[in-house]
């Protein structure tokens, strides 16, 4: 199966986002080698500019070239970007309701070996609380590339998280990528994962598994966090009573948080969180610490199991 | 350039005085706010706004105005009374401040009040607002000229040095920065709860064009703007000795009227000290 990190599609898309608009800015905090927006600096060197190691004056000048009409991807670290500079993107950014677009790159624990001061597992939680901020995260390079467009034909501030691994490509160029609106990627009736990010291939690769036993499962990629898909999510609370979210970020309010938000107050059925369970991470190869932290095929699947034995 | 004349201090020093009044008028209405620092900054504001700045209240959206970024958000009323007079906002609305549903927020908001280029208050960001605003201008090619203000105890906030770092590494010669140094913040002297000093010494360092004035002497303003708009290749900080408080004989260089609005008393004392 061919894949791509959604940094690389990222790096590619902005690309072809600057060729397409010259309004397009974009600002790196001396990370561009890691984030990709070296791709677009090599293009666009005069509509480049390097913060340097200063994240808060980064996302504070984002606000200024956004006032003055830029459209303004800013990049860095997720632990840098939504931690670090976390104020700026609120009063700056977020309060001001400007186009500045927070492309945030090596979140959750798939950073790996550089270890748990790198590795954001809580960048969704902290954006997600803040008025005015719409939160995207896309599951592959196809998603990453159209949430690109999507994001920057967006008014307003966006935060989107992308990771530092190859994930395998799930979507071809016909995907219709809208901002708000989940996707249903599997039709079954016993239950729904929704996740979102790296855990949507999981999903599909275990949803496979599961059929083989006779289990027939929903598989939902919710790369939207927020504004979240109540829709859709009520829909398949309705039609398979028992849900497992999957994010590569703490269970603490992130995709699982919102999704128990929705289903509790407007469709109350079972719901299990599957994330980081309220830790730092640690250094490790990716695969290792998605292995330690309970984030395998594997893990779904047990999970699957242990939901369908006590749901009504 | 602009030009420096008998005439064009006096209509400067005249706006400076109803930029004051409407400070002490809108605080005391509103019963809370901040004084001191705002009647610090009336001068240079008076100056930025009704000599120096290409403004249209009529067109406060135009490409290639001039604009002005309060980094010192909490002098809020100085912008206000100044939008006020330049005509962006009738001035019945200066009575509305820090009202529930008022476009005059305690601290400034460009989504609620027209010609409010930035939304500040939380010290050491409009510096950077400022720093993207002069490069946005040097991306495209027009000489509009960024200005920004903060105050002299803002400078202990981290951001504001990578700011200055970034202004002078890409030489923008089309910002000019106000340092209103009035000593200063809400728990005493500058110098007794974090010293930034020596301000002049270290914007050097950083690169910067440094000019040291009489923040309350009109023609002095005038003069550093004029100069700093000769400046090539690097931004310019026009640090503004000031007193805060300045004007009213019980509020200069006391530290207790940072986050007091005057009280119905107080205010026509202080009225009656600025005829």
């Amino acid at each position: 199966m061919e894949k791509q990190a959604t940094r690389d599609a990222y790096g590619k898309a902005l690309v072809e986002l600057g060729k397409k608009y010259n309004d397009v800015v974009v600002l790196d905090a001396d990370l561009s080698k890691s984030t990709k927006t070296s791709d677009f600096a090599k293009e666009f060197p005069e509509r480049f500019i390097n913060a340097g190691i200063a994240e808060q004056n980064m996302i504070g000048m984002a606000a200024g070239l956004a006032a003055a009409g830029k459209k303004v991807f800013a990049s860095s670290f997720a632990v840098f970007a939504a931690g670090r500079a976390f104020e700026q993107v609120r009063n700056s950014v977020a309060y001001a309701r400007l186009n500045v677009k927070i492309c945030a790159s090596h979140a959750g624990i798939t950073v790996g070996e550089d270890g748990g001061s790198h590795q954001a597992v809580e960048d969704i939680a902290v954006m997600r609380a803040v008025p005015n901020m719409t939160v995207v995260v896309p599951a592959d390079g196809v998603s990453t590339k159209k949430a690109v467009f999507a994001v920057y034909e967006h008014e307003g501030p966006v935060y989107m998280r992308l990771g530092r691994p190859a994930v395998p490509l799930i979507y071809d160029e016909r995907l219709d990528f809208k901002i708000g609106k989940g996707i249903e990627l599997r039709s079954g009736k016993d239950v729904t994962l929704i996740a979102c990010g790296i855990m949507v291939g999981k999903a599909l690769e275990a949803a496979e598994l599961l059929a083989k036993e006779g289990i027939e499962a929903s598989v939902i990629d919710m790369h939207t966090i927020k504004p979240l898909d109540e829709e859709l999510i009520i829909r398949k609370a309705e039609e398979t009573g028992a849900i497992l979210t999957l994010e590569e970020h703490s269970i603490i309010g992130g995709l699982g948080g919102a999704v128990c938000e929705v289903v509790s107050e407007k469709c109350p059925v079972l719901v299990k969180r599957m994330g980081i369970k309220d830790l730092f991470g640690q250094s490790g190869k990716p695969d290792e610490l998605m292995e330690y932290y309970g984030l395998t095929v594997g893990h779904i699947m047990n999970n699957v199991h242990n939901l369908l034995e006590i749901k009504p | 350039m602009r030009e420096i004349n008998l005439e064009t201090v006096r209509i400067v020093e005249g706006k400076a005085k109803v930029l004051r009044e409407d400070i002490l008028k809108m605080l005391a209405e509103a019963g809370s706010g901040h004084t001191g620092g705002s009647l610090s900054s009336a001068d240079i504001v008076a100056c930025l706004y009704f000599w120096e700045m290409s403004i249209d209240p009529n067109n406060p959206h135009d490409e290639n105005r001039d604009r002005f970024v309060l980094s010192k958000g909490h002098a809020a009323p100085v912008l206000y009374a100044a939008l006020a007079e330049k005509g962006f906002f009738p001035r019945e609305k200066l009575k509305t401040l820090r009202r529930l549903g008022s476009p005059l927020q305690g601290h400034p908001d460009m989504r609620k009040l027209p010609g409010v280029e930035a939304s500040t208050g939380s010290l050491g960001q409009g510096i950077s607002w400022a720093v993207g605003m002069a490069l946005a201008g040097k991306i495209d090619k027009k000489d509009y000229r960024v200005y920004s203000l903060l105050g002299d105890g803002e400078l202990q906030e981290g951001m504001v040095w990578e700011a200055f770092m970034a202004a002078a590494h890409y030489k923008l010669d089309n910002l000019t920065a106000f340092v209103d140094h009035n000593r200063l913040q809400i728990d005493g002297k500058i110098t007794e709860v974090m010293s930034p000093e020596p301000v002049a010494d270290k914007f050097r360092a950083f690169g910067w064009e440094v000019i040291i004035i009489d923040g309350h002497n009109v023609e002095e303003i005038m003069r550093a703007l004029n100069k700093a708009r000769e400046i090539k290749g690097r931004p310019t900080v026009i640090i503004a000795e000031t007193v805060k408080g300045k004007g009213v004989s019980f509020m200069e260089n006391r530290a207790e009227w940072h986050g007091t609005a005057p009280k119905k008393d107080d205010l026509e004392k202080a009225l009656a000290e600025l005829l």
